[in-house]
């Protein structure tokens, strides 16, 4: 009897040092991928064989897809304007009881937050950022927003680079803390709600107006080059359900992007040494129809319109 | 229970734990070092950061936007050397800057006149001589940009 208690004993350190081992390897950021070694580095000290070949089977690599808070700035500084009808309404907050729906639009409020943010709308900021917070605690992001941000945010309402700092901080909690909780999947989810909100924004902005020329537009064809990002990004959590179903909405708006020319030259790097500003040089071209462009914003409007309602 | 079961318990109260304080200590590191350094320029809110060992690799994708004004930001834990990192044409695997032909400075400022996809590559090196316990520490890959 008692040698069984000892056995089953040791058996429940067993497992329980084996689970550790395997959280211990999960709570990682940035995917590990097989792989040789880059080569790109010089040799410099030695490690012993085994170490060094771990390394050479495992290199981590990481996704960036553009934030809320910069696809926001990518749209104001293309010379777009506010148009507050455009945000998704915070009412609609309590609509949204799957996870799924509340990682897509905090995404989005977080986009919509600080667009509103950067054209200095104090009362949609503090609405969106309270939206933002009921996404997030939906999540249980601890603390990503809490009442200490919100406070912070009320005291400073009419400084915009605090806000726009309080932003970027609450996005950088959220991520870190998915992140750091094996919820890597979730923090995609939510990056992908703000970028179709962004483009939803930016499309809708663009309107009727003239294609050529237009830097809103350009901004809009720049997004073809995060499309493989994105796929990427998503397709590292292949076993959760709403990455997937989110990369299948991705992969429908490559079809649309597919259509879209981007012609790109050489890139030559000029260094200042004055200002240790470095400028990437290189011209480049986009071709796009207006048939296409009404084809990528009447699927961004169908993508967007199914994760808000 | 036993002094040896005490000392169990202990070591798998360990395992679960050192790895979370670990890894909240990288956010502190990326936070308060990293991103504070971004400054004048904007963190764009993304956090990318990751407890690497001494010869480890890792690298990240990114499209940066035309007509902005860019600071990446490479930063290493004290206990590392002198982190190394590259910027590349992914399209082409053009090397636009190695930061180890600028004495490892640990940020670089650029800006660019058409939109690109770029690959960041970066690396913990080992220390010269043989390494029989490579170092672990947090490294955070950090970006910001600026207004005209």
């Amino acid at each position: 009897m008692n040698r069984n208690l000892v056995l089953s004993g040791r058996l429940f350190l067993l497992i329980f040092v084996f689970l550790g081992f395997i959280l211990t390897g999960c709570n990682q950021s940035g995917k590990r991928t097989e792989g040789e070694g880059s080569g790109d580095f010089e040799a410099s000290g030695a490690l012993d064989q085994e170490t060094q070949e771990q390394l050479n089977i495992a290199k981590r690599v990481f996704y960036s897809l553009p934030s809320p808070l910069e696809t926001a700035m990518l749209i104001k500084n293309a010379g777009a304007e506010y148009n507050e009808d455009l945000l998704n309404p915070t009412e609609n907050t309590s609509q949204y009881i799957t996870s799924k729906s509340k990682a897509l639009n905090l995404g989005i409020y977080s986009t919509d937050l600080s667009y509103a943010s950067l054209f200095d709308q104090t009362q949609a900021t503090l609405d969106y950022i309270a939206a933002a917070k009921e996404m997030a605690d939906g999540l249980n992001i601890l603390d990503a927003i809490n009442e200490e941000t919100i406070q912070h945010l009320e005291d400073n309402i009419n400084n915009r680079d605090v806000i726009i700092d309080i932003i970027s901080e609450t996005l950088m909690n959220s991520s870190s803390f998915l992140k750091e909780n094996g919820l890597e999947a979730t923090a995609s989810v939510i990056l992908v709600g703000g970028w179709i909100e962004g483009l939803y924004l930016a499309t809708s902005l663009v309107g009727t107006a003239e294609l050529e020329g237009n830097k809103l537009v350009e901004r809009i064809v720049d997004q073809k080059l995060s499309l493989d990002i994105m796929v990427k990004l998503l397709e590292q959590s292949p076993e959760d359900e709403d990455a997937k179903t989110v990369l299948a909405d991705v992969q429908a708006l490559k079809v649309i992007f597919d259509q879209i020319t981007i012609e790109q030259g050489e890139v030559t790097v000029v260094e200042d040494p004055e200002t240790n500003v470095t400028t990437l040089k290189s011209e480049s071209s986009i071709k796009i129809t207006r048939d296409v462009f009404k084809a990528l914003k009447s699927k961004v409007e169908e993508i967007r319109s199914s994760y808000i309602s | 229970m036993t002094k040896k079961g005490i000392l169990l318990l202990s070591l798998v109260a360990c395992m679960f734990t050192l790895p979370m304080a670990m890894n909240a200590q990288c956010k502190q590191f990326a936070k308060n070092t990293c991103k504070a350094d971004l400054d004048p320029y904007q963190h764009d809110g993304n956090y990318h950061a990751a407890l690497l060992i001494e010869g480890e690799e890792a690298e990240l994708y990114k499209t940066f936007y035309s007509d902005r004004n860019y600071r990446i930001g490479v930063c290493g834990a004290n206990n590392l050397s002198a982190i190394e990192f590259k910027v590349i044409d992914t399209r082409n695997g053009k090397v636009l800057y190695d930061n180890s032909l600028k004495d490892f400075e640990w940020k670089w400022d650029f800006t660019l006149e058409s939109s690109q996809q770029l690959k960041i590559m970066v690396k913990v090196p080992v220390p010269d001589g043989n390494v029989d316990e490579p170092e672990e520490g947090c490294v955070a890959i950090m970006f910001g940009s600026l207004d005209d």
